[in-house]
């Protein structure tokens, strides 16, 4: 398992579960395990903020985007790349100059 | 209003006394002004007492002419005039003018079926020497408590479980099935209570125990079968004028003043109006206003009160007020608890009784019956989304609905749709309008220990409580099914005990509800659904009934729930005393119910301000409230009760 995936399953599990393993598998559903309630949402992308420095739109809030330990590390995979596309390709004309 | 005790020896004539005087002792609260004790072959009854209708000719036990019946009795007989005339007429004499002898009367008449005609609120004993037999009711609504548990031969009862407790032979343990239906419901369903072997008297039931043996009937339904003919609105709309004023008045019926809680909400406005018009006098009313801005209601109190022109006193309660008086609040309950909301409660009959007052009305019920809770208007609402389950407007009503929850408000559709359940398939299930709540509460089961979840199995609660309804539940529509869901359980499960009688009795303040008179409920119960709630409009009947009685402002206003200061209290200073104690992990896990890591989790989630959700709040109270009840009950429980210098002996052993 990779890191952000390992990182995002402490978050889950210490905030949500209090701690307690449980038998869920990377592609398990929040929501069928009843593992995120209304406000769990909300600290969820409080937490993806916070941690990662992204922004989580509106639209971004989708059980697709946001509803298991697969869907979250890509979506904040993809996230992180968007963000740093910017940057890195202003590093690349900097270099080349 | 008092507390009751007694042991019933079915095996020999023997009853200790001494054992007795402990038992009532413990519920002295109840019933301050004068305690009194019969004692006979094989039985033993005592009562604590809370004057109020013939305050000098009252005293219990009483008996009846010829001693033949006995009677220890908690509540009051409205209708106790008219039937005391009825007795009369039939040659029976009395001794008092107290309602309780009424019910000795009636009980030579009719037997056991005497409480069918009963208007009230009750827990009650009979002992009927002749038969040798015992005789325990509890009121239709189970407005007044009752428990009982079985030792050897021995049957114990009492108003509350630590009358039971200071028995020597009743054992004090936790039932890990009762409290995994307070982890799902918020009550635990009769008999079964939060202790081991201690049994709740079901509302509306009647016990027997002769012989050794214990029978248990059940003497009236809540029945929501309409009639086929509709009549006009306005024939409704008179008749309920009419039967909650005279369900009002005979709740006036007092040798001491009564006064009202007033919260600024609908029903205790209109049970005010009411009160006010019939007393003819300035009425004494009584608030809870809130320091988190947030939950106050002291604006619509205000209107209310410029209104009717009441002599108002309100209680300010903040989160260091639910803290310290929480421990305490628990001693009363009995039970664990979901919300901190029992505690302002609790520091408003105190209020009460420190202006000199004994008596409250309250509108509790209303909103049980009349179709008032979210929760009626949450599930109309998930059946006409689940019709068309992909459009964007029918999920903005659940929104609408709860526009106090700012978390919910930020929801995307998608995931309203999964936490409020709107799919055909949960169209099919009966309990269809709990199931957001229930799957909400047992979340909070994560806490449990590994222990409790293998003693008790997965869909016990829910398996349990479908085993209590009657038939008919399973024919009525999702409405009336969550309506008998509210009103026959989490009414007298939670609101109506650790809301209404715990802690009102807890400061001998008794409480009274217009809106539970039997009758109300029954024509409440029969009314078309439209009149309850007319498309979204919650109470309409109600509002046409009484709307002329009220301020425009509250007539008006957003229904919004009762709801305290919660989780946070407990980190805001004033619990520091007993928290860190309770929920240490060594405590934790000596108690056996609770994981002790995940608690520690959920304390830290608090102390670093990232709780910020119903859930952790619900967790916090309940793991709290549990290990609360085991201390205070089953590891440091206080035998003996109390002093009784204070009290007037009404002592009398036969």
């Amino acid at each position: 398992m990779d890191r952000l995936q390992t990182e995002l399953r402490r978050f889950v599990i210490d905030n949500f579960m209090y701690g307690r393993e449980c038998q869920m598998r990377d592609e398990d559903s929040f929501l069928d395990l009843g593992i995120i309630d209304s406000s769990g949402l909300l600290e969820l992308v409080n937490f993806l903020e916070k941690q990662y420095g992204i922004q989580v739109e509106e639209a971004d809030l989708v059980p697709e985007n946001l509803d298991s330990i697969a869907q979250l590390a890509r979506f904040l995979r993809r996230k992180l790349e968007l963000q740093l596309a910017p940057v890195a390709s202003q590093r690349l004309q900097h270099q080349t100059a | 209003m008092c507390g009751i005790a007694g042991i019933c020896n079915s095996q020999s004539a023997y009853v200790d006394t001494d054992v007795l005087k402990g038992m009532i002792g413990l519920v002295r609260h109840r019933g301050p002004d004068e305690w009194g004790l019969h004692a006979d072959h094989g039985i033993g009854l005592a009562n604590a007492r809370l004057s109020i209708i013939d305050v000098d000719g009252g005293h219990q036990p009483i008996h009846n002419e010829d001693e033949s019946l006995w009677i220890t009795f908690n509540g009051e007989i409205f209708n106790y005039v008219e039937l005391r005339k009825q007795l009369l007429a039939h040659g029976h004499i009395f001794a008092t003018h107290s309602d309780t002898e009424v019910i000795l009367h009636l009980y030579e008449e009719k037997g056991e079926e005497c409480v069918r005609y009963l208007n009230g609120q009750w827990g009650m004993a009979v002992w009927d020497a002749r038969e040798r037999k015992l005789f325990l009711s509890r009121d239709r609504l189970g407005v007044r408590p009752l428990f009982y548990t079985k030792v050897g031969g021995n049957l114990i009862f009492g108003s509350e479980i630590k009358s039971l407790f200071a028995h020597p032979g009743v054992c004090r343990e936790i039932d890990r099935a009762g409290l995994d239906q307070i982890f799902t419901f918020w009550f635990t369903v009769p008999p079964r209570t939060i202790f081991k072997d201690i049994c709740e008297l079901p509302p509306a039931s009647s016990l027997t125990f002769k012989d050794g043996e214990i029978r248990i009937h059940c003497y009236w339904q809540l029945d929501f079968d309409s009639p086929e003919i509709v009549r006009p609105e306005g024939e409704y709309v008179e008749q309920l004028s009419e039967l909650l004023t005279d369900a009002t008045r005979i709740r006036l019926r007092s040798d001491v003043p009564v006064g009202a809680y007033l919260s600024g909400g609908l029903d205790s406005t209109i049970v005010t109006a009411l009160a006010n018009q019939i007393v003819g006098s300035r009425l004494r009313t009584f608030s809870i206003g809130f320091t988190p801005e947030e939950l106050d209601e002291t604006p619509f109190q205000q209107d209310a009160i410029r209104f009717l022109n009441t002599a108002h006193q309100q209680i300010r309660c903040g989160y260091n007020d639910v803290a310290a008086a929480f421990p305490e609040m628990i001693w009363h309950t009995e039970q664990p608890i979901i919300r901190a909301a029992p505690a302002p409660l609790y520091l408003l009959s105190r209020l009460v009784r420190d202006n000199g007052y004994k008596v409250v009305l309250t509108g509790e019920g209303a909103d049980e019956i009349f179709g008032g809770y979210d929760i009626y208007k949450e599930q109309k609402i998930r059946r006409f989304w689940a019709a068309q389950p992909q459009s964007a407007y029918r999920p903005r009503l659940l929104r609408r609905l709860y526009p106090y929850q700012n978390n919910l408000q930020k929801q995307p559709d998608a995931y309203l749709q999964k936490f409020f359940h709107a799919s055909q398939e949960d169209l099919r299930n009966p309990f269809f309008s709990h199931l957001p709540r229930w799957e909400l509460t047992s979340r909070l089961k994560v806490l449990f220990s590994d222990e409790m979840h293998q003693v008790v199995p997965e869909n016990n609660a829910v398996s349990e409580l479908a085993g209590k309804l009657p038939l008919d539940y399973f024919r009525w529509n999702s409405f009336c099914q969550a309506q008998y869901l509210e009103t026959m359980f989490l009414l007298p499960g939670y609101i109506l005990s650790s809301q209404g009688d715990r802690v009102a009795l807890a400061h001998s303040v008794e409480t009274r509800h217009p809106f539970l008179d039997y009758r109300v409920v029954e024509f409440a119960a029969k009314l078309p659904q439209h009149l309850k709630m007319k498309v979204l409009n919650e109470k309409y009947i109600l509002k046409r009934a009484f709307g002329q009685l009220l301020p425009p402002a509250i007539l008006n206003r957003h229904k919004q729930p009762y709801r305290a200061p919660d989780g946070r209290s407990f980190f805001a200073g004033g619990a520091d005393v007993y928290l860190e104690e309770l929920l240490a992990p060594g405590t934790i896990e000596d108690g056996g119910l609770f994981d002790a890591p995940a608690v520690a989790k959920l304390v830290e989630k608090f102390k670093t301000g990232r709780a910020i959700g119903v859930k952790d709040d619900m967790a916090l109270v309940g793991v709290l409230s549990t290990q609360l009840v085991i201390h205070q009950f089953v590891t440091s429980f206080q035998q003996g009760g109390p002093s009784w210098t204070d009290y007037r002996q009404n002592y009398a052993v036969s």
